[in-house]
């Protein structure tokens, strides 16, 4: 991709046409969720104003067509994340709800007291706290993969951590605080050595690298579609058939049933056994345009233009004074985090935010990460393909007007 | 003034750099510990109440300036203070950083210094960051042991 490609992409996006306190909107926040492009948001409106009907169940026309443009983006889907079989790709409201689906139904099936559920000290809370209650629930024990100082994974521990106890492997591909990208191809192969399956939490990875879950072949991985350009209220759930098949339904009502009787019921085959009730309908048909518009670019090509963004942001910020930078593993995507010194990243947050900077502040809902570097909270700036070096430049001199300010 | 330092008022950051009234009472009586889950922001007060009266106030944590100043200014405030006239700050204070930028502030003699807060209506996610300290004082003289803005 080079600048004249970025000038046009950026066109599609209606956001960044808006200002921020009066500033044009440099918008450095994609790890939280990415903007959305105009194609997205007229496929969703679409759907409202020319065929709304519920799918899955009429006769006539309409929903009929709106069963298909859905069942369409299975289809699409499944060949953006090059998964085996299309019914392995369930329709869920987000990650969240993916993670929270495996933790309960597979630790039903799987999970027996003493049993070991292994994640990593880089998770998201959403990745730790499912597994920490299904663990609870089962009396099984949650262990941790612990984290070098460069926020790398110390792939020495996992290895004793696989254990006969060992029941699944849930863990990031990309960090959401640190950026670090995990050797998931490894992580997943080793485990497998042990007929132990690994969940990926595909969030940060899949809006910023070409990958297959053919390749990968994880038995489970999670996406979310607001942050790859998609509506909120959207993701993707992939699972192998052998599981998703011995898995109880997570939940149960309508369009998720065989047949129902008082007395029993019996359940529908994949992937409506995990859907039920009606969905997203709009969300995910705006999601398959998402994934459309994505491939519109290439993924490739969208990771080499963020990864030279990434570096360039790196220099720059971690030039300023009193910068530590948070997070230097030895490959990494899209997320800058850094602490500056005497200045509360909150306090950074506003300032660029008056000079119509977002970017985001806090703890990234990864307190076990914030604990791990000693820091109460970091500032993080997430570079999407539609940012540019200028985008990096504003950031870096609304930070040198922090440093005044507080210095 | 705009409205970076409106919010950013020179008695702000003196208060953020040098905090008042830092660390614990020699005789404690009342404490709490306030957080905010969302952004790491983590005070606690110590109170030494005598007959109704708030004799010592101190505080202890890490945050970000608005916090830190937030509570600083409010240990200067409270100390002498019955702890009517603080539930009647309180009050006031919240009132002051979350009434609209285009509604009229409170007039009361009794907000002093107080009113530096007001700069904080512009930007609704750091209401928080201003009113934890005053919850957690709260808190404390509730006899609760923890609060959250949350």
């Amino acid at each position: 991709m080079n600048t004249t490609d970025v000038a046009v992409l950026r066109k599609e996006f209606p956001m960044l046409e808006k200002t921020m306190h009066g500033k044009p909107l440099v918008y450095l926040d994609n790890a939280a969720t990415t903007l959305k492009p105009r194609s997205v948001i007229e496929k969703e409106r679409e759907y409202y104003e020319a065929y709304t009907s519920n799918i899955h169940r009429g006769v006539y026309y309409f929903s009929a067509f709106a069963s298909q443009q859905f069942e369409d983006v299975r289809e699409t889907a499944k060949i953006f994340f090059d998964a085996p079989e299309k019914e392995e790709i369930i329709f869920v409201r987000g990650a969240t709800e993916g993670i929270n689906l495996v933790a309960h139904s597979f630790g039903k099936a799987y999970i027996q007291a003493g049993d070991e559920i292994l994640i990593s000290a880089m998770e998201h809370h959403a990745n730790i706290v499912p597994w920490q209650m299904v663990a609870k629930e089962r009396g099984a024990v949650l262990k941790v993969i612990p984290i070098d100082d460069q926020g790398d994974l110390i792939m020495e521990e996992y290895k004793k951590l696989l254990t006969e106890k060992t029941k699944i492997v849930a863990v990031t591909y990309v960090s959401n605080a640190l950026g670090t990208v995990n050797p998931v191809k490894e992580i997943i192969a080793l485990a497998h050595e042990k007929n132990i399956p690994v969940l990926i939490d595909g969030c940060q990875a899949v809006q910023h690298l070409p990958l297959s879950l053919r390749e990968l072949d994880c038995d489970f991985f999670v996406a979310s579609g607001h942050k790859m350009y998609g509506p909120t209220g959207v993701g993707i759930l992939y699972g192998k058939r052998k599981y998703l098949d011995a898995m109880p339904p997570y939940q149960t009502g309508g369009d998720m049933i065989a047949s129902v009787s008082f007395e029993e019921t019996s359940f529908a085959p994949l992937p409506a056994k995990f859907e039920a009730g009606t969905p997203n309908i709009a969300g995910v048909i705006g999601f398959g345009e998402a994934l459309r518009f994505i491939e519109k670019y290439g993924r490739k090509e969208i990771a080499e233009y963020e990864k030279e963004l990434l570096a360039y942001a790196t220099a720059q910020v971690g030039n300023l004074p009193k910068v530590r930078l948070i997070g230097t593993a030895k490959e990494k995507a899209s997320v800058l985090s850094f602490v500056i010194d005497g200045i509360h990243p909150h306090d950074i947050g506003t300032v660029l935010d008056t000079e119509g900077v977002a970017i985001r502040t806090g703890q990234h809902c990864a307190e076990p990460v914030m604990k791990h570097f000693g820091v109460e909270a970091t500032a993080r700036l997430s570079v999407s393909f539609y940012n540019t070096k200028e985008d990096i430049d504003h950031c870096v001199r609304a930070l040198q007007k922090t440093l005044t300010l507080f210095g | 003034m705009d409205e970076l330092q409106e919010l950013y008022q020179e008695l702000i950051v003196d208060h953020n750099r040098t905090p008042r009234n830092f660390g614990r009472c020699a005789h404690t009586t009342h404490t709490a510990d306030g957080k905010n889950p969302l952004c790491g922001d983590h005070i606690e007060v110590f109170v030494e109440k005598e007959n109704g009266v708030l004799k010592e106030v101190m505080f202890e944590g890490a945050g970000c300036a608005i916090a830190k100043a937030s509570a600083s200014l409010m240990t200067t405030i409270a100390k002498g203070k019955t702890e009517e006239e603080v539930e009647e700050l309180f009050h006031l204070f919240q009132e002051v950083v979350t009434t609209k930028p285009e509604d009229p502030l409170p007039e009361s003699e009794k907000l002093g210094k107080l009113i530096a807060f007001a700069g904080v209506r512009v930007f609704p996610a750091r209401v928080k960051c201003a009113s934890l300290a005053w919850h957690t004082l709260h808190a404390a003289i509730k006899n609760t042991s923890s609060a959250t803005t949350e």
